[in-house]
């Protein structure tokens, strides 16, 4: 346990999908360079944050607005 | 520094497959319908394939990688620049205004079948005509030059070929004022999904919302315990049936790992 408390913890931007809102257009799912955002089932979009480089691509392309871009810590490599 | 640059531009380019070319169809479509209008019937691909993906539970396969449309509003808003890149409004991507609009469309498509029955069964002569945001009537005869199908047929095809192009030019004006691809908001097909997602999503809210219940339980019992390890622990408070396969840090004992 104290191993992860003495990780260096960095801040990062991914994105973040508010999934009541989401139409499920998956315009974000087609400028997603990492395939990050996917559209779950075809009821909303889904980000994998462990992929997500932050981009924010999705955010800029989604048309209800529902993709914020949202810091997140995380491990530093 | 340059080559760096695009090296990491590369990196972030999304590998193409064929069915990103799909706005080629939209653009060949409507081009067709400008020399004989029977071809509007190809439209009913588009009308029927998201629905029969749909339905095999392709979800929405058909929005997320072959819609022409949204690629076509999507390229000339990205790259012909024509959208102003603003936030679309709440509203159009509300519910109340998604299946308002479903409802309306669905009722002009009513009403346009009725049409081509009244034209079959001979009660309404064929008008050779389109009419666009189902308000106002565009000669449109130079496309039909007489066929051996009955009128009705080429009546289908001028009311479904009105239908295409108004809610086409509905989707270039709100990609012009707004985001490329708002239509997608409020697109009737896009709304049409089945009853089943709608019940496949309710049934995943449930879970995350028993997860949730689940990582509370577990975060009072962790700080309510104090001393012995987590083996303790676990014998103290055995796992709920299927959390260990949920909760994979909780490992295959239940234990916090």
């Amino acid at each position: 346990m104290e191993k992860d408390t003495n990780k260096k913890r960095r801040k990062r931007k991914k994105a973040s999908v508010d999934t009541g809102r989401c139409v499920g257009c998956g315009a974000c799912e087609s400028v997603c360079p990492k395939a990050a955002v996917k559209v779950w089932k075809g009821c909303y979009a889904k980000a994998d944050e462990a992929l997500c480089v932050g981009c924010g691509k999705c955010a800029g392309t989604c048309p209800a607005g529902c993709i914020e871009m949202k810091e997140v810590e995380h491990d530093a490599e | 520094m340059r080559n760096n640059q695009r090296s990491s531009q590369k990196k972030l380019q999304r590998k193409k497959h064929w069915y990103d070319y799909l706005w080629i169809w939209t653009i060949i479509y409507f081009a067709l319908g400008f020399f004989n209008i029977l071809f509007a019937w190809l439209g009913m691909i588009d009308f029927l394939v998201p629905l029969i993906i749909a339905v095999c539970g392709g979800g929405k396969f058909f929005c997320n990688h072959c819609c022409g449309r949204g690629q076509l509003l999507n390229l000339l808003g990205t790259k012909g620049k024509l959208s102003r890149n603003r936030t679309t409004p709440r509203w159009m991507s509300s519910k109340a205004f998604r299946y308002g609009f479903l409802a309306f469309f669905l009722i002009m498509f009513a009403n346009m079948v009725w049409n081509t029955y009244l034209v079959g069964a001979g009660a309404s002569s064929l008008r050779e005509a389109i009419k666009l945001f189902w308000t106002f009537r565009v000669p449109w005869s130079w496309a039909y030059h007489g066929s051996t199908f009955p009128d009705w047929v080429a009546q289908y095809s001028f009311g479904f070929y009105s239908i295409m192009l108004t809610s086409t030019l509905i989707g270039l004006i709100v990609m012009a004022l707004y985001k490329p691809r708002t239509w997608c908001t409020f697109c009737p097909m896009g709304t049409m999904t089945p009853e089943y997602l709608q019940a496949e999503r309710r049934r995943e809210t449930l879970i995350r919302k028993k997860e949730g219940e689940e990582l509370v339980r577990f975060a009072i019992i962790g700080i309510s315990y104090s001393g012995g390890n987590a083996e303790d622990l676990h014998s103290e408070f055995p796992p709920c049936p299927g959390t260990a396969s949920r909760f994979p840090h909780f490992g295959s004992s239940g234990a916090y790992e």
